[in-house]
């Protein structure tokens, strides 16, 4: 794997392969020496143009887990907010020697930009593009899904036939695009559940079926309820009436939660905006992955850094039986 | 040409004699942990781990000790993929640890595997157990027990086959000069070691 642009075209193999190598990664959190020495003299840069706590501290806790090291470029502070262009950026950071920069850009498609332009040789891993796609999000939901399904036995496997409702605000979530692709690739069955303003037009082509109302997607019994953030930043027009009815509507409240069957898994990808889209209650239940899901995030970036870094460049992932 | 060292009577006896030995060194069972690196060095490890328990009539554990992310050839080669590491219950502080491999080689794999050892725990005492001792050594690492001391030419390549993954027991030489070149050998046969230099 060169660059982590997207998870459209994303092979079944290719991902549950990626998930194992994650999982070998979730174990070095249990070693007394919770560090490999593998990507030792690389150096990743987290190009975060779009502000971002929780990636962002993901992203450098993998790559130091790793032992790579690491720096953070945020637009604040930088010549980025005088004005300098994502091409000179990057070329400056190719004369640092950069090998992976990891970067999150309010223009969606902006990584395939830089992936593609030559302005920069260093593998690229999209971490959030505007409204298009987040892919190690949707690559740790995945991991977290698999993982509360099979536990220790988890590696190898898909999502096959396993029920996934997500709700809120898929219009501008690049969460829920990437997830889309990558859980039915892994075989899941997915379902969008939106109030009609905040669905995309084109929603018919995905691989999806798609609810207007919550109760008749709740209604299908989903395996897992994945809630989305309801992002202030881009509410730029009327899509809901008030915050209120959205919640008695579209949020996944004490009521609806109840109703439940117990194992029911409810996800987040944070920030939760407690009472507006999920319940404290929702939110704070053992049906709950979101801490299971900033665990699982370092296991995945690692995986990703891994692949895209430690090989030899240019050539293609050795498959074979060593060390399979 | 293919030629066969080992065959699988010859492969038991050379692990009952190691498990035999193993007990000598560690006058007895008490804290013995077997990790084997994948792939075939876990099976091997399974194999000693049946031995020893049975010979000490204590119950000996074993696991597997991935050493991927160890390696210095990570940058030269495709991207491998890791395999699980699984320590026994209780760990490895304190206890005798034996490396468990099928082909010893340049060394290189032994030297990951220490490194990946410490970071797991400080065992008391490491050893080394390998099925062929096949020389041409890159690093000052030398086994504690040898199945079989098998001096080659590097242009040879040993294969090891078990039951668990190839449908048989049996290690093979094999010249380069026959119709499989020495990569395809390698990919898909003689294990890690045999594949590092």
């Amino acid at each position: 794997m060169r660059h982590l642009l997207s998870t459209r075209g994303l092979a079944r193999d290719e991902v549950v392969d990626l998930l194992d190598v994650a999982e070998g990664m979730a174990d070095v959190e249990r070693r007394e020496v919770r560090k490999l020495p593998t990507l030792r003299g690389r150096t990743v840069v987290n190009l975060f143009l779009e502000d971002s706590t929780r990636t962002r501290i993901s992203f450098e806790a993998a790559a130091k887990r790793l032992s790579a090291d690491v720096i953070n470029f945020a637009a604040k502070g930088s010549s980025v907010s005088k004005g300098e262009s994502l091409k000179d950026t990057a070329q400056t950071l190719a004369a640092m020697g950069a090998d992976a920069v990891v970067l999150r850009h309010p223009a969606s498609g902006a990584a395939q930009v830089l992936a593609q332009s030559g302005w920069i040789d260093a593998a690229v891993v999209n971490a959030g593009d505007g409204t298009h796609e987040h892919p190690t999000q949707a690559l740790l939901d995945a991991f977290t899904i698999r993982r509360r399904l099979h536990g220790a036995d988890a590696r190898g496997r898909d999502l096959d036939s396993v029920e996934i409702a997500i709700v809120g605000d898929v219009l501008h979530s690049r969460v829920a695009r990437s997830n889309v692709w990558l859980l039915t690739a892994l075989g899941a069955r997915v379902r969008l559940c939106a109030p009609a303003t905040l669905l995309p037009i084109g929603v018919g082509g995905w691989p999806v079926e798609t609810d207007l109302h919550l109760d008749d997607a709740l209604a299908h019994r989903p395996d897992v309820v994945m809630m989305l953030r309801i992002q202030a930043e881009r509410m730029d027009a009327a899509y809901f009436p008030t915050a209120r009815e959205y919640a008695r509507e579209w949020g996944l409240d004490d009521a609806r939660f109840g109703r439940l069957p117990e194992a029911t898994m409810v996800m987040h990808p944070g920030p939760m905006n407690r009472g507006l889209e999920i319940s404290a209650r929702a939110a704070d239940s053992a049906a709950s992955t979101v801490l299971e899901q900033v665990a699982n995030g370092v296991s995945i970036r690692m995986a990703v850094l891994y692949l895209a870094l430690a090989g030899e460049h240019g050539r293609a992932p050795e498959v074979a039986e060593v060390g399979a | 040409m293919i030629r066969t060292v080992l065959e699988p009577a010859d492969i038991d006896r050379a692990l009952t004699r190691i498990a035999h030995e193993i007990l000598e060194s560690n006058r007895g069972a008490e804290g013995l942990v077997l990790l084997g690196i994948p792939t075939r060095g876990v099976t091997l490890a399974g194999r000693l781990a049946d031995h020893v328990s049975r010979f000490s009539g204590a119950h000996v554990t074993f696991g597997s000790l991935d050493v991927t992310m160890y390696r210095d050839d990570l940058a030269r080669q495709p991207t491998r993929r890791p395999a699980p590491t699984r320590i026994p219950d209780g760990g490895v502080d304190g206890r005798c640890v034996v490396l468990v491999d099928d082909v010893l080689f340049s060394g290189r794999t032994v030297r990951a595997a220490l490194d990946a050892l410490v970071d797991q725990g400080r065992p008391s005492v490491v050893r080394l157990a390998v099925l062929v001792d096949r020389g041409h050594r890159e690093l000052p690492i030398r086994a504690d027990f040898v199945g079989k001391n098998l001096p080659s030419a590097l242009s040879e390549s040993i294969r090891v086959r078990l039951v668990d993954h190839d449908g048989v027991d049996g290690v093979t030489i094999e010249s380069s000069a026959s119709g499989t070149g020495p990569t395809g050998t390698a990919a898909d046969g003689a294990g890690a070691e045999g594949t590092g230099a």
